[in-house]
């Protein structure tokens, strides 16, 4: 039930898009992001179209798997719709009761709820191909500049990845237990929300029991290897640019101003 | 009374790139009062055979039957199984989660739709059956040392009185004392309730001594299944798996090898006494 989730979860492959270096893509998600919000009229949206297509079908993650992470914003992706929908004033196409349907609501909630999907789908791509430990390396080293500014960017992102790691580790935990409860007669389904609020508590103690001392055994080892912080630290893998990222560069600058040349020649 | 397994096969993420075929084809009969062992290398399935058997895995295909009904039968009452089918996980002490421990044991019980009364004199008998001090009870259960709050939680487990008790490797991580302690208990619910019992184990001493019937997993399926001697007796081919025989049936081997004639294939200290001083005597 829990191993559902697929946002955040990468997806092992060998392709282009697996093989760049994290920061090319992190860079290359934000102007994809950005370029999103950019867009208008369909030459707009056949460009994002292109570009996500493309996307896909370079970083070789089955699709049916990308859009499992749609499913997490469902109910926003309604709602916006919704809200579109009836409330942008104009043309009106139908009218029933105090609810009004326009030409320009329509329009609207289609153009959002393209933009979130691809939203979703587009950063999706950047966590299926990346993992998470190359994703924070990629995050610490082009944001580094920040240090001089007494940013603590090596803990941050050293945070990030040790809170990335027991994701699954606490997700994992959580099914044992779980499991556990269950075989000992527990029930947490049925009921009203406060019996079923208090099935939660034999999940829960267990559960924040096992994620401190599973942070303190975390925090031993780090420090019986000598951690001490950023300060000096080198890398057995160093993040290099290689040609390849070099192109991705330019593609993803050159999409950028295509879309934003198409938002201001048309 | 029986558990049948028939033709069981289960996926974990099935159709992804993380698909693993954990059983494949598993044909199994469980009688009554059995007391059975579940060896295996890491990964070969145990763990997730033994979750079928109380219903809280869900085959990918095949059918159980418990006592010659479906389990997947759709009015068939799986939560009632489970307090019939005791499963212990493994690391137990990790599920323990009340103020103290009288009230953690009655938590099963409680869970059945019994009354106060009954549950509490349920956790009564269980914690009495582990053999846990009487001034301890009403403690919190994370004072305990680990052999304890494993203890504690196995009484979690009893205090439903289930007909058949499942353990998922119950001395990992204790001290010998500790392991003896509890498989001695466990053989003796086994000996005074009948109960059948089925233990999963990596030491081959432990199941040697313990149990009548030997199931070895490997990779999904089920390599042999006989008594501890006929299982033993295949030591090279458990070798190639990553197993072994125990430690004394290789001293066996070793004796008559320089020609000491010793009977049979002894996989227990005590079996092995007899069959030395039987072949010194002639």
């Amino acid at each position: 039930m829990l191993r559902d989730i697929t946002i955040g979860q990468y997806y092992p492959a060998d392709s282009v898009i697996h093989r760049l270096d994290p920061r090319t893509k992190l860079m290359a998600a934000m102007l994809y992001i950005l370029s999103l919000f950019v867009f208008q009229g369909w030459a707009g949206f056949a460009a994002v179209t292109l570009a996500l297509v493309l996307m896909i079908a370079l970083s070789k993650v089955p699709f049916g798997y990308m859009v499992r992470g749609l499913k997490a914003i469902a109910v926003i992706l309604i709602i916006t719709i919704l809200f579109n929908l009836f409330l942008t004033p104009g043309e009106t196409i139908v009218e029933f009761w105090k609810l009004r349907i326009t030409w320009e609501g329509l329009k609207n909630a289609g153009f959002m709820a393209v933009r979130l999907t691809y939203l979703i789908l587009g950063s999706s791509i950047l966590t299926l191909t990346t993992t998470p430990n190359q994703l924070t390396d990629g995050m610490e080293k082009a944001l580094k500049p920040f240090n001089k500014l007494h940013v603590p960017v090596h803990e941050i992102s050293m945070m990030m990845s040790i809170a990335l790691r027991f994701i699954p580790i606490l997700i994992e935990e959580t099914d044992k237990i779980m499991k556990a409860q269950l075989a000992r007669g527990a029930d947490f389904e049925s009921g009203n929300l406060i019996k079923k609020a208090k099935s939660m508590v034999p999940l829960l103690v267990p559960l924040f029991i096992s994620a401190f001392r599973r942070a303190n055994d975390l925090a031993m080892a780090m420090e019986a290897r000598c951690y001490h912080g950023g300060d000096g630290r080198t890398k057995m893998k160093p993040l290099r640019y290689k040609k390849a990222d070099i192109a991705a560069y330019l593609l993803s600058a050159g999409y950028f101003a295509g879309v934003i040349a198409l938002k201001v020649l048309l | 009374m029986s558990i049948i397994l028939d033709k069981v096969n289960y996926v974990y993420s099935e159709k992804t790139a993380y698909e693993i075929h954990a059983l494949k084809n598993i044909n199994l009969k469980i009688e009554d009062g059995e007391f059975i062992g579940v060896i295996g290398h890491t990964g070969s399935g145990k763990s997730t055979l033994i979750q079928h058997l109380n219903g809280l895995m869900h085959a990918t295909s095949g059918g159980i039957y418990y006592n010659g009904q479906d389990i997947y039968d759709e009015d068939y009452d799986r939560k009632k199984l489970r307090g019939r089918v005791g499963l212990v996980f493994q690391y137990p002490e990790h599920q323990l989660f009340e103020t103290t421990i009288f009230a953690d044991v009655s938590f099963g019980p409680k869970n059945q739709g019994l009354s106060k009364k009954e549950a509490e004199l349920k956790a009564f008998t269980a914690l009495r059956s582990v053999g846990l001090p009487e001034d301890y009870w009403y403690r919190s259960p994370f004072e305990l040392s680990g052999g304890q709050k494993r203890r504690v939680a196995i009484a979690g487990v009893l205090a439903m009185e289930p007909e058949v008790l499942i353990l998922d490797e119950p001395t990992a991580g204790l001290d010998p004392r500790g392991r003896d302690e509890i498989l001695d208990q466990v053989a003796k619910l086994h000996e005074e309730r009948n109960m059948t019992i089925i233990l999963v184990s990596h030491s081959m001493e432990d199941v040697a001594k313990y149990v009548e019937r030997l199931i070895v997993m490997n990779q999904g399926s089920i390599m042999l299944d006989g008594t501890p001697g006929e299982v033993f007796a295949h030591y090279q081919e458990l070798e190639a798996v990553g197993l072994a025989a125990p430690q004394i049936t290789y001293l066996m081997h070793d004796l008559r090898k320089r020609g000491i004639q010793v009977p049979g294939i002894a996989t227990t200290l005590e079996e092995a006494k007899e069959a030395i001083l039987q072949a010194f005597k002639k």
